[in-house]
């Protein structure tokens, strides 16, 4: 099972860096979105790393 | 004329009642419950079959026997090989299935699964022998004595034990505390879509397993039997998932501990009680025993 992060949306992108896709967003609310969209396009599930900075990741 | 000539043979009684015997056990054995598997009508056509054969071959093999045509008794060996690719066949068929499945079986659940189908023509075969043997040596009357004993005994290895037997199950309370989610003080997974977390907390059921003693704690930890109680599960209650929403799957995680088991559920069916009943029923797969308490070293004064 191994884990992949596929996207990160984060309201902080200054903290952020490497290899996989940023969406920088304004709002929580935009946050949430985004994700939410993201999670449905790429059939992969959303966590929370803290209350700026969401995950998308594929398992398996 | 014909059939004169065919009664005039001395093993034809025999090898009628054996041939019936083994089919009576195949049917007895093979019942399509809410499984539904094998699956119905064909999925049991395929079986019936397989069991016809393997109870020609237990009741051909004591005339042959007893005519002392012992070379004939090598095509036994036949059958078990044949048995074997029974054993193939349903493993790579559910395995198929498996990977388009909501809540998948897991190998372990289809390799107990395809194991049984084996196992249970091997009965078949025993069950048509021991009639065929039977009604030569003592009559009519002894094959039919006979071959209620061998279904009485097939019946012995149908019914295995369920998760009742090895923990007691309690409703617990799901909670999503932020991003995390718990069943009781067990943590399952970190949820971060908001909508995710609303359905959980429309549709989430929990549970603990708790282990009634060593052996049902290692048995119990064993992923391939947590995935056979989500499976189960799911399919008798329903479950508020689709393809591609890994947020709202159903999971079994281990309070490492003390061995309990926090199990999160999606039901459609939201009936506390009705899971509950569910759970205990799961099958405890025969890969997955493990008697910890059985080895040498945990023998001297352990528990």
């Amino acid at each position: 099972m191994a884990a992949q992060i596929m996207a990160i949306v984060t309201m902080e992108k200054e903290n952020i860096a490497g290899g996989a896709p940023i969406f920088a967003v304004k709002s929580p609310d935009e946050l949430q979105k985004t994700a939410f969209t993201l999670e449905k396009i790429l059939d992969a599930m959303v966590h929370q790393i803290n209350e700026k900075t969401l995950v998308i990741v594929r398992h398996r | 004329m014909l059939l004169k000539e065919l009664f005039a043979n001395e093993y034809v009684i025999p090898l009628i009642f054996g041939f019936t015997f083994g089919i009576l056990t195949r049917l007895y054995l093979l019942r399509t419950d809410y499984r539904q598997y094998p699956t119905y009508p064909h999925g049991t056509m395929i079986h019936l079959a397989l069991g016809a054969i393997a109870s020609g071959l237990g009741a051909v093999a004591v005339p042959s026997l007893l005519k002392e045509n012992y070379t004939a008794v090598t095509f036994l060996s036949l059958a078990a090989q044949q048995f074997r690719d029974v054993r193939n066949m349903e493993r790579t068929s559910l395995q198929a299935v498996d990977e388009t499945e909501l809540v998948p079986r897991g190998k372990t659940y289809i390799e107990g699964i395809a194991q049984l189908f084996e196992g249970r023509n091997y009965l078949v075969i025993l069950s048509s022998m021991v009639t065929t043997l039977a009604t030569v040596l003592y009559n009519w009357w002894g094959g039919v004595i006979a071959g209620i004993l061998t279904v009485l005994i097939a019946r012995l290895f149908k019914s295995g034990k369920n998760l009742a037997h090895i923990v007691s199950v309690d409703h617990a309370e799901v909670r999503v505390d932020g991003p995390d989610l718990y069943v009781g003080d067990i943590y399952i997974m970190n949820v971060g879509s908001r909508d995710a977390q609303q359905v959980i907390r429309e549709y989430g059921m929990g549970f603990i397993l708790t282990p009634k003693n060593m052996n049902a704690n290692v048995t119990i930890s064993h992923p391939g039997q947590r995935q056979a109680l989500l499976h189960d599960a799911s399919t008798q209650l329903g479950v508020y998932t689709d393809e591609g929403e890994p947020s709202l799957t159903p999971l079994a995680k281990r309070d490492m501990k003390t061995g309990r088991i926090g199990v999160f559920l999606l039901p459609l069916i939201q009936d506390k009680e009705q899971a509950k009943a569910i759970i205990c029923k799961v099958p405890i797969l025969e890969s997955t025993v493990r008697m910890p308490s059985e080895a040498p070293v945990n023998q001297r004064g352990g528990n």
